[in-house]
């Protein structure tokens, strides 16, 4: 098969490239240049991109690079920016993967001839009775399976995810073996376009206004201030100035046009379901009971999917709105959907 | 097959080059600026290749300061000039970055261009006044062959800003034009080797006599003071005989390589949308005498030009589309951007550029692929 193997620079891209040539396809990597600014890491800055050509010159391979910057922006740091100013929790990678990786890129690929596109990603494309799914990784510690929820039949057919079936330190063994230059390069784990220095205050200030925001309990009563109430999160307990005594608190609703954060307990945290948006699957809708999964390495709980409202089984703490909820059947997705409000737990103000 | 259509990018050396490199990477390796026999052979070359130069340029051999190519002649220039004479700094807005970049570091004027690219004289005019050192207008644009009329603008700096040095960037003009008789009115020029047959790593920058731009490599004094470092001696002596061939040849080149890029440019015309950059219509023909003669560029509105190139590498067709970036992607061309060329339209860009090497074969397996790879990108949209 013809297939174009997205390199980030990273180490698991790099040995997916590798197996590849190995198992005799015709194999051109890629790397996609998509964001110009500053970057720690990030798949975008020279210095990755100068390791993933230079990982395919040690494999005997074509490296080209694509420079996707215009639609990164408008459809993954643009929205980012404007689901903070709303109060939302944005999920970039979900989003990069969504846009770019997996659709942009993807027409690329199809464009230019080849028959499959790879990516270093710790999952499986597994075949079940009702057709391809996303499977999880072979090393459960690495698991990628969450950010690959929006993938349906026709990608999942051209999709091949070579270092899914190993443990990450495989993969690192096998790019020694191979004196890859990627072999001991740490992983990769922030948002790209927003550096550790600068942090994401500094980068979203520079593109919306920023505002402070009360603390209020759940009577209403003003409990405390935080500087910037765009970057605080439903469940989020560290740096709203609230440690010290008592049971911990939370953040369990942000309203950003009132300018106003309500607190409450571990309790008041949790609640009974979430509605969803912009769901997708990997074949048919599905309704019924689901293991759904609300983090990229968090673990699945139980509850009932119906239209676009998933019950769950037992109080759940509330999900920050704009993160994607992904459900699993076994070690499966069956699809996802992007939180938007929490459902019925304590009543707040 | 393969078709080499990028020699803006970077030409293949010719073969007297090659050969008069040789023997100062062997037997003749001394270092000019020593006094035993191998030094002085080297010197000697030195000498006569500065000789060779100044008769390219049209200047005197003094007037010659060679450098590590392009990049540092122009930075040399700019900033050199500045840090002598203070003041401000003007350049147009097609400039290559190696002018562009330090003319925005020291928050110079970047004059518009029209939709051809040529330079607003008017706009030049009003950005000019008392205060402005340098002005810095390239001789021919590097992706859409733009020829700028030097000599209007060289009026007009001596009227509006008369203490101003004016730079020209002649980098991709010596295979194809004049470049001793158009660039008679500047008091800088920047050359560099590997764009008429010579290697890469070499150029020059030519300063006229009582301009002195200050050095920006302080060390060994080598060059007058002007630019310390061991003479690159091989590059030096290639550099000047490919000058010279390219010289020669000239005439007979832009001849032939003109029907070339004619029939080319003719032929491309037809893909359906597609513009021909930088070319206006004079009673219905294509007039391409406002640009260089290597020079073949279009865009293809609702393609992109990383998967155009993409296909033509794939049917032997080896070109560029802007000046690509330090990662290889393709970015936005500010040339284009400049000219008004809307963004849908830049991001179809391809640049065919042609050399003296290039063929009718070259020619018409470009015929073939590239409108076959046009529309097979357009049959995705």
């Amino acid at each position: 098969m013809r297939v174009l193997v997205a390199m980030s620079g990273g180490v698991d891209s790099s040995v997916a490239t590798a197996l590849l040539r190995d198992q005799g396809h015709e194999v051109t990597g890629v790397t996609m240049k998509l964001w110009g600014g500053d970057s720690d890491t990030g798949c975008c800055s020279v210095a990755e991109v100068d390791d993933a050509r230079r990982v395919a010159q040690q494999l005997g391979i074509d490296h080209h690079v694509f420079n996707f910057g215009d639609e990164f922006d408008a459809k993954v740091v643009q929205p980012y920016v404007a689901a903070h100013a709303r109060g939302d929790t944005p999920n970039p990678c979900v989003e990069c993967n969504r846009h770019i990786k997996f659709d942009k890129l993807f027409l690329r690929a199809q464009v230019l001839g080849f028959d499959a596109v790879a990516t270093g990603h710790h999952a499986r494309v597994v075949t079940t009775e009702e057709g391809r799914r996303i499977g999880r990784g072979a090393d459960t510690t690495k698991d990628q399976s969450y950010v690959l929820y929006m993938l349906d039949q026709d990608k999942l057919g051209r999709l091949l995810l070579p270092v899914g079936d190993l443990r990450k330190e495989e993969v690192r063994a096998l790019a020694g073996r191979l004196a890859l230059r990627t072999a001991s390069k740490p992983d990769s784990q922030d948002v790209c376009f927003i550096t550790k220095r600068r942090g994401r205050a500094s980068f979203l200030g520079e593109r919306i206004e920023l505002h402070r925001g009360r603390l209020v309990d759940g009577a209403g009563a003003q409990v405390g201030s935080v500087d910037t109430i765009e970057l605080v999160t439903v469940g989020q307990r560290k740096g709203l100035g609230l440690g010290g005594l008592g049971e911990p608190r939370f953040a369990v609703e942000v309203d950003v046009p009132s300018r106003t954060v309500t607190i409450g307990s571990r309790d008041e945290l949790s609640c009974q379901g979430i509605e969803l948006t912009e769901l997708c699957w990997a074949g048919a809708a599905y309704e019924g009971p689901v293991m759904a999964q609300c983090s990229a390495h968090g673990s699945s709980r139980p509850g009932r999917l119906v239209g676009s409202t998933l019950t769950w089984d037992t109080a759940h703490p509330r999900v920050a709105p704009g993160q994607s909820v992904v459900f699993y059947q076994g070690d499966t997705v069956l699809g996802g959907g992007l939180a938007v409000r929490n459902l019925a737990g304590l009543r707040v103000r | 097959m393969v078709a080499y259509l990028d020699n803006a990018a970077t030409t293949p050396m010719r073969p007297e080059a090659v050969e008069a490199m040789l023997p100062f990477l062997t037997e003749d390796f001394g270092n000019p600026s020593g006094s035993h026999p191998s030094a002085r052979r080297a010197r000697r070359a030195v000498d006569e290749a500065r000789e060779a130069m100044a008769q390219v340029c049209g200047c005197e051999p003094g007037e010659i300061v060679f450098t590590s190519g392009g990049t540092e002649a122009d930075n040399h220039a700019v900033f050199g000039i500045v840090e002598r004479r203070g003041g401000s700094v003007v350049c147009s807005a097609v400039e290559h970055h190696a002018v562009l970049e330090p003319v925005e570091a020291l928050g110079g004027r970047v004059v518009p261009v029209d939709e051809h690219g040529v330079i607003d004289l008017d706009a030049l005019a009003a950005a000019l006044d008392d205060s402005v050192t340098l002005v810095s207008v390239m001789l021919a644009n590097n992706e859409v062959g733009t020829i700028q009329p030097l000599s209007e603008i060289a009026e007009i700096v001596r009227r509006r800003a008369p203490d101003a040095a004016f730079h020209s960037d002649a980098v991709q003009a010596l295979t194809w034009l004049d470049v001793a008789g158009l660039c008679s009115p500047v008091d800088l020029l920047s050359l560099s080797a590997h764009k008429f047959g010579g290697p890469k790593g070499v150029g020059l920058l030519m300063v006229r006599s009582g301009v002195e731009p200050a050095p920006r490599l302080l060390g060994g004094g080598q060059e007058r003071e002007r630019r310390s470092g061991t003479h690159n001696v091989a590059g030096i002596v290639a550099m000047s005989v490919a000058a010279q061939s390219a010289l020669r040849e000239r005439t007979e080149v832009v001849r032939r390589v003109g029907r070339l890029r004619d029939r080319l440019a003719d032929g491309l015309r037809l893909v359906p949308d597609a513009i021909e950059t930088g070319v206006p219509l004079r009673d219905g023909v294509p007039d391409r005498s406002g640009k260089i003669t290597g020079n073949c560029h279009f865009c293809f509105p609702g393609i992109e030009a990383e998967a155009l190139l993409f296909l033509l590498e794939e049917s032997g067709i080896h070109a560029s589309a802007a000046s690509a970036c330090t990662s290889g992607a393709q970015d936005p061309s500010h040339v284009l951007a400049a000219m008004g060329v809307p963004r849908r339209a830049a991001k179809g860009s391809l640049r065919l550029s042609l050399g003296r090497e290039t063929t009718d074969v070259d020619v018409e397996l470009a015929l073939e692929a590239v409108p076959a790879a046009v529309e097979r990108l357009r049959m995705f949209r």
